[in-house]
């Protein structure tokens, strides 16, 4: 863990501060009042922040609950990469559930477009019951899309791991109420209140690890549906789809199928947190194919359990 | 933009990094186009979201694009072209960052502003120029007072549409100033604007050329952010840390209130336990001092037995354990809440079972000043009974949106203050066991003063 070096007193920072401790909050009560919460964790920015947080929210003991990875089978070795040696560095439990296997024995059909984000939804409840997990930590964050901007911090999903929007409690003040029915489990969204900036700058002010793949750096690529895609066993590209070479970098690390670069230089933190703050598009409408279905479509794969 | 307000700077305030607000007024106010103004103009909406509300504004016949849209966020609120949830919505400025709670309007979703209120420092209500105060103005005003929002901002919007008439904003200000002012708002001010056009939102307008006060920006910017409301630290003990390998026992929360620092005399309530701060441990730095907001640890000089529920505090500043709450509430369930109901109260770290024993009073959130005073009138003193039904006693019960007053025992004790003194420590949840659902949110005593 890395020790606070920055001038506390910087007023422009204090909103990290604020962020950071109710972030920190939200651990704790889970930790407290569940019995086997788990950390989603992806290798992504937001995901590695979060686990940041929960590291210290409980030093100098060690992390009371483990971390679950849905591997789509169609990842970024960069991000596989940082997710193992975080995983060895703090001594994690870490938890796969793989899609490939729910695809190999015919549980699951693979989508005539290769994409497989969907397809997480299933092996991610099935990982849910099998190991009785009552709290999911994900890194979701309400700016990201419109359909979350009403998502609570604890969001209760049923037995089917459904999301009802007029089930939702509401919140008031720091009192957070995680009761649930058996089979009912809980997301909760630490990172509700941060957007985008927020987060690049707390990875800046606390030097995070990122996959190298969030920088500039040059790559074989295609154009499919407005979006830079990487080539790879998922399928691209498709006759008529041509690699060219580029500076890019990606905003959102998920499934490689549906994930695009963007073309970029900044090659370093701060280069990052300048593109953000000049950015005149979203970075799920930058890099995300699956949200751009229809305007729905978030709110609709929530519904069915996705996180 | 940085005009400074001449609002004193009080002790232990500060231009904060962060601003937490609500928003309240209807669709007809203009409150979804004044959000959507914000956020534009302050360059949070990016082209992909702008892009897809300039579409559906086209398929709809309109011209501009309708910046109300922004803040539309459900499928069925897009249906029904009503907000009928809390969203939230985060804005930036080089000066601040901004949490707003987008809340509805209209009495059936009291609740809804009572949510968004409970953590704001900043309530924003709309109010239209032509109408004035009107009713949901004044229940907008009261939940926000009943809150306790430490400041209340009135825009009172459309002035283009009375054609940027002075003197019809300084009449709206001045009831409103009288009514915030009975209701015991600490800080209102009223500011003109005009959502859809822009005026004085971000930018200064020359129809308003007559008003020497900021922009709603400039306000949003400057308005000062107390954290700690009062000196006596309040540290609810979230959970206990502890390390064999470095032989560590620190017990984690966030400090309700107040402040503490190393060496402070403290006691463990409700167990009576006194010891001292050892340390104080601020996410991996040591720290000399907590104070309201911060998610610390505290190691305490001897080894007590201390668990989560626990409430740390000043030996010579503790506050007294009760088991008998007397508490204004908000119903926010659609689940009833009746005489004899066994729930669960959730006040900090702690959750205790309680039972309803009394629903004594309803108050008409839209003008609770005026009942509050025909009740004393008409019982001599005795609120009671003040706007309630005699010919149906047996009703005594709370539904959705309502304010009431009740009365709980808790199976044990709680270490709950008044609210009107302290927001996190003066408030509550009241939780149906069997769901798990979150019925009534509580604020400990009288905060609007009107049942006394």
């Amino acid at each position: 863990m890395s020790t606070l070096t920055h001038d506390e007193s910087t007023p422009a920072r204090t909103h990290l501060r604020t962020l950071e401790a109710e972030a920190v909050h939200i651990i704790r009560e889970v930790a407290a009042e569940f019995e086997r919460p788990v950390l989603l964790f992806s290798g992504g920015k937001d995901s590695i922040v979060m686990l940041h947080l929960a590291l210290k929210a409980f030093a100098p003991a060690p992390l009371p609950f483990g971390l679950l990875h849905v591997d789509t089978g169609h990842n970024f070795p960069e991000v596989l990469a940082t997710r193992d040696r975080t995983v060895a560095e703090h001594g994690l439990r870490l938890y796969v559930a793989h899609v490939q296997d729910y695809i190999d024995d015919g549980r699951l059909v693979e989508r005539p477009d290769g994409t497989r984000n969907p397809l997480q939804t299933v092996p991610l409840l099935d990982a849910i019951g099998a190991n009785k997990f009552d709290a999911v930590f994900g890194g979701g964050r309400r700016d990201e899309e419109k359909a979350r901007a009403k998502e609570r911090v604890f969001s209760l999903r049923d037995d089917f791991g459904q999301w009802d929007p007029k089930r939702q409690r509401p919140e008031l003040w720091r009192l957070y109420n995680g009761r649930h029915r058996p089979g009912e489990h809980v997301r909760v969204f630490p990172l509700s209140n941060w957007t985008e900036l927020d987060v690049w700058q707390y990875i800046a002010e606390q030097e995070i690890e990122l996959p190298e793949i969030y920088y500039a750096h040059e790559r074989e690529v295609f154009e499919r549906g407005g979006m830079w895609l990487a080539p790879g066993e998922w399928g691209g590209p498709r006759q008529g789809e041509a690699l060219q070479r580029r500076l890019v970098r990606y905003r959102t690390v998920g499934d490689m199928s549906c994930t695009g670069a963007v073309d970029s230089d900044a090659a370093d933190i701060a280069a990052v947190i300048e593109e953000i703050t000049a950015s005149r598009i979203t970075e799920r409408g930058a890099s995300r194919a699956d949200d751009k279905l229809s305007e729905a479509a978030m709110e609709d794969r929530k519904k069915e359990g996705y996180f | 933009m940085t005009v400074l307000l001449d609002a004193p700077v009080e002790k232990d305030t500060e231009v904060a990094g962060l601003l937490r607000l609500a928003t309240a007024g209807s669709v007809d106010d203009g409150k979804s186009t004044l959000v959507g103004r914000l956020l534009y103009d302050t360059k949070s909406v990016l082209a992909d979201q702008f892009e897809a509300v300039e579409r559906t504004s086209r398929d709809r016949g309109l011209e501009q694009a309708d910046l109300a849209l922004l803040t539309d966020g459900l499928r069925s609120e897009r249906e029904q072209g009503i907000t009928i949830d809390v969203a939230y919505r985060y804005f930036a400025t080089p000066r601040r960052r901004f949490i707003l709670a987008d809340t509805p309007g209209h009495v059936q979703y009291t609740r809804n502003m009572v949510t968004g209120a409970s953590t704001a420092e900043l309530a924003v209500i709309l109010v239209d120029a032509r109408k004035g105060l009107a009713e949901q103005t004044r229940r907008h005003t009261a939940v926000s007072a009943l809150l306790r929002v430490p400041r209340v901002l009135l825009a009172v919007n459309k002035m283009d549409l009375v054609g940027f008439d002075k003197d019809r904003f300084h009449e709206i200000e001045a009831d409103f100033a009288a009514y915030a002012g009975a209701l015991g708002v600490e800080h209102f001010q009223a500011l003109p604007v005009s959502a859809l056009r822009g005026d004085n939102v971000v930018e200064p307008s020359a129809d308003l050329a007559w008003f020497d006060g900021p922009t709603l920006l400039e306000y949003l910017e400057n308005v000062p952010v107390q954290t700690e409301k009062r000196p006596d630290g309040r540290f609810p003990v979230q959970y206990v840390i502890r390390d064999q390998a470095s032989d560590y026992r620190g017990y984690a929360g966030t400090v309700a209130s107040g402040h503490l620092e190393v060496g402070d005399p403290i006691v463990v309530l409700p167990s009576g336990q006194r010891s001292t701060i050892a340390g104080i441990d601020l996410l991996g730095r040591a720290a000399g001092r907590a104070a309201a907001g911060q998610a610390a640890t505290l190691l305490l000089a001897d080894e007590l037995d201390v668990s989560r529920g626990d409430l740390i505090a000043p030996a010579d500043a503790a506050p007294t354990a009760v088991q008998d709450v007397v508490a204004t509430v908000c119903h926010l369930s659609e689940r009833p809440l009746n005489v004899g109901d066994r729930v669960l109260l959730k006040h900090t770290t702690r959750t205790v079972k309680a039972i309803v024993k009394e629903i004594s009073a309803k108050l008409d959130i839209s003008d609770p000043l005026a009942a509050a005073s025909a009740a004393r009138a008409g019982a001599g003193g005795e609120a009671d009974e003040f706007d309630w039904d005699d010919e149906a006693p047996a009703t005594h019960s709370l539904t959705a949106n309502d304010i009431g007053r009740v009365v709980l025992r808790t199976a044990s004790p709680i270490l709950l203050e008044p609210y009107a003194a302290d927001r996190e420590t003066g408030s509550f949840l009241l939780i149906d066991p069997a769901s798990g659902d979150t019925l009534t949110a509580g604020m400990s005593g009288d905060p609007l003063g009107v049942f006394s």
